[in-house]
């Protein structure tokens, strides 16, 4: 298949699309109002439904209610925006709701900066809102995983009846670079025998609630939910590892900073110090085995954690490493993207402590 | 072959779209390619730039502190990046608006008058034509053929009768350049 | 054997948890009825609210949602726009319609939604224990406005009806009770003709019924009956508020 360039917030819009997407409800908000944008041109052409809500608050509820009734609907936003559909994306949690919502970081907190940044880490992995739910939360790197992730995430969504995220940062949604349309894996799919489609002479009328008054029953919602997140946590971890099998230095990074580390372990190399890649693709679940297996081997003496944000994944990282090895850390907070310069002394810094 | 390129100017003299010229023909010629757009406030009137990656091999970092080259169609372009250029690098000024010079004698420098150059081939929008002409005939970092290609097929249609004078003032860029060789 | 009354095929066997004297039930039976008078239970999508009707999805005879707090409108946007041709109605509070759903309710109404709005007035919050609702009236005691609500402290009282009325895509807007049977008349009537505009895609059809909360109004039910026809009718004006549908083609 021939390539084509596309921009990162166009492909998520498109992927979206060919994905069979039947409904997108959004909000502007930079940097990502390109994907309302396209979808407002694009989703009526397919004869799909486009609606620009009066706020994010608005939007993830009309998703919430399209979703019910077994479509597949998504939205897209940015931090701010995302943080005040935290009620909605919990309410889809739930009440068991597939939906799909992308994320373009930007830097926070409050208003913050349109630049690109990771900070919603936390917020994206621990569930985000109120409740014991989790996102299955997905972090391309580059355009190509963009398009293909964003296909996936509708079957992830409906296999599991759980809400997925795919986060970015802002400067993934701007990125111009070629990718190919090639087919994702395609899941088979329970029926949606809960959707509220009119009751069409059902017996019983379907209700989609996420409210259970009496606490057992509640328990044991959160029960299933509880052994559904656990199959998700044994089938949906992905991560990539470049270079760490005879790694001195472990570099983890997911989105951007993954990307940049490329170019660092190259320079690193050949200046002799065997440096390696950890690039967890879903932030949850988080690949926390294959990591923690990587760094016990006798040849890495340390792990150098590297986000655009104050240091969140390296919670994770931590847990995963078991004290196993130092975890030292790199970050850019407030949209500022790390240079390579600037991780390449950031590793030898810690190498050098190390000693 | 790894070239790091910030393309830099005004909104609306087309800096963004020389750059997504390039790695659109360096697509097509097998090239790994990546642009990126600074974008905020500037996208509404002020300076704009990308970072755009040509490379052989898969592109780690898509943008970087300094760039190999450097095009700068205004003065507040070329303020901010002319000093970050690697030694040995190149810089492009559009001496139409620019008349500053570079002090550095480390870097090797083109002067292109696009403005002019694109007036006398009576196409005094295309500016940005000029200059990729000159880029690539200095970086020869695509072929001619592959951007008159896509030339060719931006102008496609309606817009046809725009080829030949943008064809032209993409070839005017890389006469111009001739003369420092 | 002949049937003098029996329970409408649109609301189930379940026992309903509204207190003694709380119009709920009645409201709920009237838009049962309707709905089945109109053959639309097979079709029809509900969206519930949070407050005392957040059980409403429970005693329904059809597809229910639940929606967060205020945004039943924006889920049934979500509904109805995926679903152009089914009846979609939400049924919300005066907490959760007139306040933390303002915004929701209002974006519906500007953009047309062709859905049906039944909203029940009582002043009051029920559900959390009788605090001040945006449409408490003047001097009218609730748990956070203990000797009264006063304009200066709070405002004066929203009137949604008028307020939803000046918006072009809301095409059917009238104010009802059912305190006595020819007002109960009046509002199945109001309903029905609500669904039939809907289903004739009209615009966005909105019902305001003012309603008495007896348990936290601290009054016995014929007492509220009484305050509600002489103050709440008196501030919130009964009948039709708008109806433009006829005009829309």
């Amino acid at each position: 298949m021939a390539k084509e360039l596309w921009k990162g917030n166009e492909v998520i819009a498109e992927a979206a699309i060919r994905a069979g997407c039947d409904c997108y409800f959004g909000y502007p908000i930079t940097p990502q109002s390109e994907v309302p944008e396209y979808m407002s041109v694009h989703m009526p052409k397919h004869g799909r439904i486009f609606v620009q809500a009066e706020s994010e608050v608005a939007a993830i509820n009309m998703v919430y209610g399209a979703a019910a009734c077994g479509l597949r609907a998504m939205t897209t936003s940015s931090s701010p925006g995302i943080s005040l559909m935290q009620e909605g994306i919990s309410y889809i949690a739930g009440s068991r709701l597939p939906a799909v919502i992308v994320n373009c970081m930007r830097g926070g907190p409050g208003l913050g900066t349109i630049q690109p940044s990771q900070a919603d880490y936390y917020q994206s992995t621990r569930g985000g809102g109120h409740g014991d739910y989790r996102t299955i939360v997905l972090a391309p790197s580059n355009i190509q995983e963009l398009a293909d992730f964003v296909q996936e995430a509708f079957d992830i969504a409906d296999y599991y009846r759980n809400p997925v995220m795919i986060a970015v940062d802002g400067m993934i949604g701007q990125i111009l670079e070629p990718i190919e349309w090639r087919p994702v894996k395609r899941r088979e799919l329970p029926p949606k025998d809960w959707a509220t489609t009119g009751k069409r002479g059902r017996k019983t009328p379907n209700l989609v609630t996420s409210l259970f008054m009496d606490p057992e029953d509640c328990d044991r919602m959160n029960q299933l939910m509880g052994e559904n997140l656990k199959r998700i946590e044994e089938n949906e971890t992905r991560y990539e590892a470049i270079g760490c099998d005879d790694a001195e230095i472990i570099l983890v990074a997911y989105g951007t900073p993954a990307r940049i580390i490329i170019s660092v372990l190259d320079e690193l190399r050949t200046q002799g110090i065997k440096a390696g890649l950890f690039r967890p693709i879903s932030l949850w679940p988080f690949p926390e085995k294959p990591l923690h297996d990587y760094v016990a081997k006798d040849n890495v003496k340390l792990v150098l954690d590297v986000e655009m944000s104050l240091g969140q994944m390296i919670d994770d990282v931590r847990l995963a490493i078991k004290g196993k090895k130092p975890v030292h850390f790199y970050g850019r907070a407030g949209g500022i993207v790390p240079t390579v310069e600037e991780i390449i002394e950031a590793a030898k810094k810690a190498l050098k402590e190390a000693k | 072959m790894m070239i790091k390129l910030i393309s830099a100017g005004f909104g609306g003299q087309g800096a963004l779209a020389i750059g997504k010229n390039l790695v659109e023909a360096g697509m097509r010629e097998g090239l790994e390619v990546t642009w990126t757009p600074s974008y905020g406030p500037e996208m509404r009137g002020g300076t704009a730039n990308c970072s755009v990656v040509l490379s052989e091999k898969r592109i780690g970092s898509p943008v970087f502190s300094s760039p190999t080259d450097l095009i700068a169609l205004n003065l507040p372009s070329l303020n901010k990046f002319a000093g970050k250029v690697k030694p040995g690098g190149n810089i492009f000024i559009n001496s139409s608006t620019v008349s500053e010079k570079v002090e550095r004698s480390d870097v090797n420098v083109y002067y292109v008058p696009c403005g002019e150059i694109a007036d006398k081939v009576g196409n005094p929008k295309a500016v940005n034509m000029v200059m990729l002409g000159a880029y690539i005939g200095v970086s020869e970092a695509v072929k001619v053929e592959t951007v008159e290609t896509i030339i060719r097929e931006m102008f496609a249609g309606a817009k046809e009768k725009y080829i030949p004078a943008n064809i032209a003032a993409f070839q005017s860029g890389i006469d111009f350049v001739k003369q420092y060789e | 054997m002949a049937y003098i009354y029996k329970r409408s095929e649109g609301l189930r066997d379940i026992p309903m948890h509204y207190c003694p004297g709380c119009h709920h039930g009645i409201v709920h039976k009237l838009v049962a009825e309707v709905l089945e008078e109109m053959d639309l239970l097979d079709e029809v999508i509900g969206v519930c609210p949070v407050g005392c009707a957040v059980f409403a999805g429970d005693y329904f005879n059809c597809d229910f949602q639940e929606a967060a707090h205020g945004r039943a409108p924006a889920v049934a946007t979500g509904i109805k726009r995926t679903h152009p041709n089914q009846p979609v109605f939400t049924y919300q509070g005066d907490g959760d319609l007139a306040s933390i759903g303002a915004g929701e309710i209002v974006h519906a109404a500007m953009r047309g939604e062709k859905f049906t709005t039944v909203f029940i007035n009582n002043g009051i919050y029920g559900m959390t224990g009788g605090q001040m609702a945006p449409t408490t009236l003047i001097g009218m005691k609730a748990s956070t406005c203990q000797d009264g609500r006063s304009a200066e402290q709070a405002g004066m009282p929203m009137r949604m009806s008028e307020m939803l009325a000046t918006l072009d895509g809301c095409v059917y807007a009238e104010r009802v009770c059912v305190i006595d049977i020819p007002n109960l008349n009046k509002a199945k009537r109001a309903i029905k003709k609500a669904f039939e505009y809907q289903m004739a895609g009209k615009g966005f059809t909105f019902i305001e019924v003012l309603s008495t909360c007896p348990t936290n109004w601290g009054m016995t039910p014929l007492k509220a009956n009484q305050f509600l026809k002489e103050k709440m009718a008196a501030y919130y004006q009964l009948g039709v508020v708008k109806d433009t549908a006829q005009e829309v083609k």
